[in-house]
């Protein structure tokens, strides 16, 4: 169904371009899925249902004047016709009444691009049960979610851009009991049984070593791994509150302030990087500019880009480089250490071995202090053996120690983790990331 | 775009039509949303933006099996694709579900959100103009380096209609103002917030009045930069009050997502989480102390997710959770109580027409006590006085919780002597509100609610209420930001 969305996006910005006025300009966002969605608890579904969605965002421009609309696409192409063709009149009129917007900036050299992922998903039937067969005698609580997801740009100066996969994306437990799961996620394009037993196997190990009988562990300081998962909850967080963002930074917001305010640096190991070329976002943006390959962020644990909306581009005259306006990024990197990944239990040595992180949110913010909990499977190692899964902890701790002073090393593996969320629609964000040796982390309750 | 579809007679007989009549249960549930989103940032307007969603979500059970599609083709053919799709759902899903039992409910009956001064009597050249104003309020001293006043006005038309007969319409209609202030110094930056987390409702432009939205921006910029010089929060175990604003953050991690009865049963344990509250608990175990009393209550004029039904279609009504501190009843709607055998409320809520109904919040309100908040200081020798949340964090239990805020006060001896910055603390939902000793009273309490609760897989966002006095805890590990 996908090519035919692509298609008929693109005839019906063809034709509202048709009925501007003037001088016009008209930009386009189109964002679809058609997904299966299957919730289970205990190997049983909870809910299951199919989700089909087309949202057309387009914003109406007059020289510096301009405002935005959206609504959702019904696929019968006169109703909307009628409907762009309403909003565009209600934009119009209220465009009257606004004032020169002057940090508005829209990509004026068209450039079209088209990268189509195609997958092979099994049909919704076959999946619950292959799911259900691999979770028989076991307690599975999760969420499966495929199907097609696009975002299309066009303008009426004729750029067209088209991004579009078909994606399967299975995000369950094994749970044993109370807080003590095996987390795991079998995603990608083309779902391969054998790939998939290879996921459950690992399951079904991860969940026998939680059968050991928990330890309580005092607040205190601790050696720890963090898992790629871990160190994904962690980095997420300074994302999404502005730390690589231009605007954040400029006005003192970034979490990072203190390595742009005192000179605070994270350990030289650190590379982070804005990664289109190697993640599943698309890789234009919604003003209709070409995100490059890569955007070097923090190397070698120093500032180095921030990530850079066409808005911010206006407000601070310097070059935008494709960032959508909350400015994070989309396809984290971090750049790999040499922790051999096969021996880590080895190289921690006796810690703390954190699975998972949840819930992180800041205690000091401007300070990156962060706090967060451990999740599902946490173990305490001791030789580089795991002795005994660990009860769930806080933690309490900035980024300039766990990723500074404090960090010992990196994995010489990345995991690619896939964004699971599926708030409004189907996240296309994903990173790449190493798990991080922690010299000492700290725990507060 | 202004046309009301939940009054197009024609559109519900298209519904009524597409429902398949030899299953055990169908439901079409029409959400018809409008928005308007207006920003001022640095006295700069942003670009406006008018959002419109609409869609149907088809529901069947059938046969011991459950299956849903949603879709925002609303044509005969649309709708009949999206039976055929739900249809299907439910034969694949037959003999493998939790539950087989549908929801009960098929009540006839209307909501709508109570509005004094509909939202167009205020023209848009004016809404632009007051958010020009605060703009100005905010921006008054070259140290308050970014400041934005916002207003969100929001629409959503609802219509539910079953197979056995149910038909319930649902008019809201909610606003959210919101101011922000940024001050820096150096490497200390500070915010000031209004609105965000707390002050937003159900209504028209009076919503503005109610919270005092024209007369918030002087103040929270001023507060930003009292905070730059501020000390940071001491570090110690002492008295903890929280004003209402901060008390819309404790009642709803560590009260209103323990209670839900989803939770109990299992079903957020691979996101949102698993709850410290066991069946067993409801009816005698000790959530606070005798000063708690919380209800559920849909009823509340203009509170955020104030309803008349839920989208189940089980009529809403008010309800004691805990009553003088012992638990008496859980958050789950008619399915949830049908699986645990517990009591529940009306609270099975989907966030939109594309996302299934699941057991949420919606309003949940501590009671007011008796003293006033001048007299709650006064009985303070060492504390402080927390306004305003800005982090929270809680295990995947809702058990062990840390919550910061914007705005600090210490109290010494019965008196505020001063504002602190960057204050946490930190406690155990189970014990926590044990030490609940002091509950103010009606003067104190503030009806609000908060607009972004995540849950759900599928993920979902809703709005839920809570309103509350200020409420005084002892012995609270509280705690500053990083020296």
């Amino acid at each position: 169904m996908s090519e035919a969305d692509h298609t008929y996006f693109d005839e019906l910005i063809t034709a509202a371009t048709t009925r501007l006025v003037g001088d016009e300009v008209l930009l386009a966002n189109v964002t679809g899925e058609r997904t299966d969605f299957i919730r289970l608890n205990n190997n049983d579904v909870r809910q299951a249902g199919t989700v089909v969605q087309r949202r057309l965002a387009v914003d109406l421009i007059e020289g510096q004047r301009h405002v935005a609309g959206a609504f959702q696409l019904t696929g019968e192409r006169s109703i909307d016709d009628a409907r762009l063709t309403a909003l565009l009149g209600q934009l119009r009129e209220q465009r009257r009444l606004v004032a020169d917007d002057p940090y508005l900036l829209f990509n004026t050299s068209p450039t079209s691009t088209e990268r189509i992922e195609a997958g092979s998903i099994p049909e919704p039937d076959a999946a619950l049960a292959d799911i259900r067969a691999a979770g028989k005698g076991r307690d599975l609580v999760g969420i499966y979610a495929a199907g097609d997801t696009y975002s299309g740009f066009a303008n009426s100066l004729g750029q067209r851009n088209w991004f579009q996969s078909a994606t399967f994306n299975l995000d369950w437990c094994f749970y044993l009991q109370a807080d003590k799961a095996a987390k795991n996620l079998y995603a990608g394009f083309n779902w391969d049984e054998d790939a998939f037993a290879r996921k459950i196997d690992w399951s079904n190990r991860q969940l026998a070593a939680l059968e050991r009988d928990p330890i309580n562990l005092l607040p205190g300081e601790y050696r720890t791994y963090l898992a790629p998962r871990a160190m994904e909850e962690f980095v997420h967080l300074m994302s999404v509150y502005g730390a690589f963002g231009q605007r954040a930074h400029a006005t003192r917001q970034t979490p990072l302030l203190r390595m742009i305010a005192d000179d605070a640096t994270l350990s030289p190991l650190i590379t982070i990087s804005e990664n289109t070329a190697e993640g599943i976002a698309p890789n234009f943006q919604s003003a209709g500019f070409i995100r490059p390959a890569t955007v070097p962020l923090v190397v070698d644990g120093q500032y180095a880009q921030t990530l850079v909306s066409p808005r911010s581009a206006q407000e601070y005259g310097i070059p935008t480089n494709g960032a959508s306006n909350g400015e994070y990024p989309e396809s984290m990197t971090i750049a790999p250490g040499t922790v051999a990944t096969s021996t880590v239990s080895e190289a921690l040595d006796t810690g703390l071995f954190v699975g998972n992180l949840w819930y992180t949110n800041f205690s000091d913010r401007m300070a990156c202090r962060t706090t967060g909990m451990t999740r599902f499977a946490t173990f305490w190692v001791e030789d580089g053996e795991i002795v005994a899964p660990v009860s769930v902890l806080r933690f309490d701790d900035t980024a300039y120690n766990l990723l500074g002073d404090q960090l010992e090393g990196l994995t010489d593996e990345t995991e690619v983790l896939l964004d699971t969320s599926t708030y409004i629609e189907r996240s296309t964000m994903s990173s790449q990331l190493p798990g991080a040796l922690v010299g000492a982390m700290r725990f507060v309750l | 775009m202004t046309d009301l579809l939940i009054e197009s007679s024609q559109l519900e007989e298209l519904l009524r039509q597409a429902l398949p009549t030899d299953v055990d249960y169908a439901s079409a549930r029409l959400v018809d949303e409008r928005s308007e989103h207006l920003s001022v940032r640095q006295n700069k307007l942003e670009p406006i933006f008018n959002d419109f969603d609409t869609g149907v979500m088809i529901s069947i059970w059938d046969g011991g099996g459950l299956g849903y599609a949603a879709t925002a083709d609303l044509s005969a053919s649309g709708l009949a694709a999206a039976v055929a799709q739900a249809r299907h759902w439910a034969s694949v899903t037959a003999g493998a579900m939790v539950t087989t039992a549908p929801p009960s409910e098929h009540a006839v009956g209307t909501y709508a959100s109570p509005v004094e001064v509909d939202w167009d009597t205020l023209p848009l050249t004016d809404r632009l103009e007051l958010l020009q104003q605060q703009s100005r309020l905010l921006g008054i001293d070259e140290r308050i380096v970014d400041w934005r006043a916002s207003l969100v006005r929001r629409e959503v038309d609802q219509l539910l209609v079953t197979s056995g007969g149910a038909r319930i319409e649902q008019r809201f209609r909610f606003v959210y103002p919101s101011l922000r202030a940024t001050a820096n110094e150096g490497a200390n930056t500070q915010i000031r917030t209004f609105g965000g987390h707390a002050f937003c409702g159900q209504g028209g432009a009076e919503v503005l009045g109610r919270y005092g939205f024209g007369d918030a921006a002087s103040q929270i910029a001023e507060q930003a930069l009292e905070l730059l010089t501020a000390p940071n929060c001491p570090t110690e175990t002492m008295d903890l009050l929280l004003a209402p604003d901060q008390m819309v953050l404790q009642i709803h991690e560590s009260i209103g997502h323990p209670l839900e009865l989803d939770r109990i049963l299992g079903d957020e344990r691979n996101y949102a989480g698993t709850s410290f509250v066991t069946p067993e608990m409801f009816g005698s175990f000790q959530y606070g102390s005798e000063l708690l009393n919380v209800t559920f209550d849909p009823t509340v004029p203009g509170q955020l997710a104030s309803y008349g039904f839920d989208d189940d279609g089980t009529p809403a009504v008010r309800q004691h959770l805990i009553d003088n501190g012992i638990l008496v009843r859980g958050l789950g709607g008619d399915v949830s109580q049908a699986r645990s055998g517990l009591p529940g409320v009306a609270n099975s809520r989907a966030s939109g027409w594309n996302r299934p109904p699941i057991d949420r919040m919606a309003n949940l309100n501590v009671e007011p006590g008796e003293s006033t908040v001048e007299e709650l200081i006064g009985s303070i020798e060492d504390g402080v006085y927390l306004h305003t949340n800005n982090s929270w964090s809680i295990d995947d239990s809702r058990n062990k919780f840390q919550f910061s805020c914007e705005f600090g006060q210490r109290i010494e001896n019965g008196e505020i002597t001063g504002t602190v910055r960057n204050p946490s603390y930190r406690g155990i939902s189970r014990t926590f509100w044990r030490n609940l000793k002091g509950v103010a009273d009606a003067n104190s309490f503030t009806v609000m609610g908060t607009p972004n609760c995540g849950k759900g897989e599928l993920n979902q966002m809703v709005g839920t209420g809570h309103a509350s006095p200020a409420c005084l805890f002892g012995d609270v590990e509280v705690f500053g930001g990083e020296e």
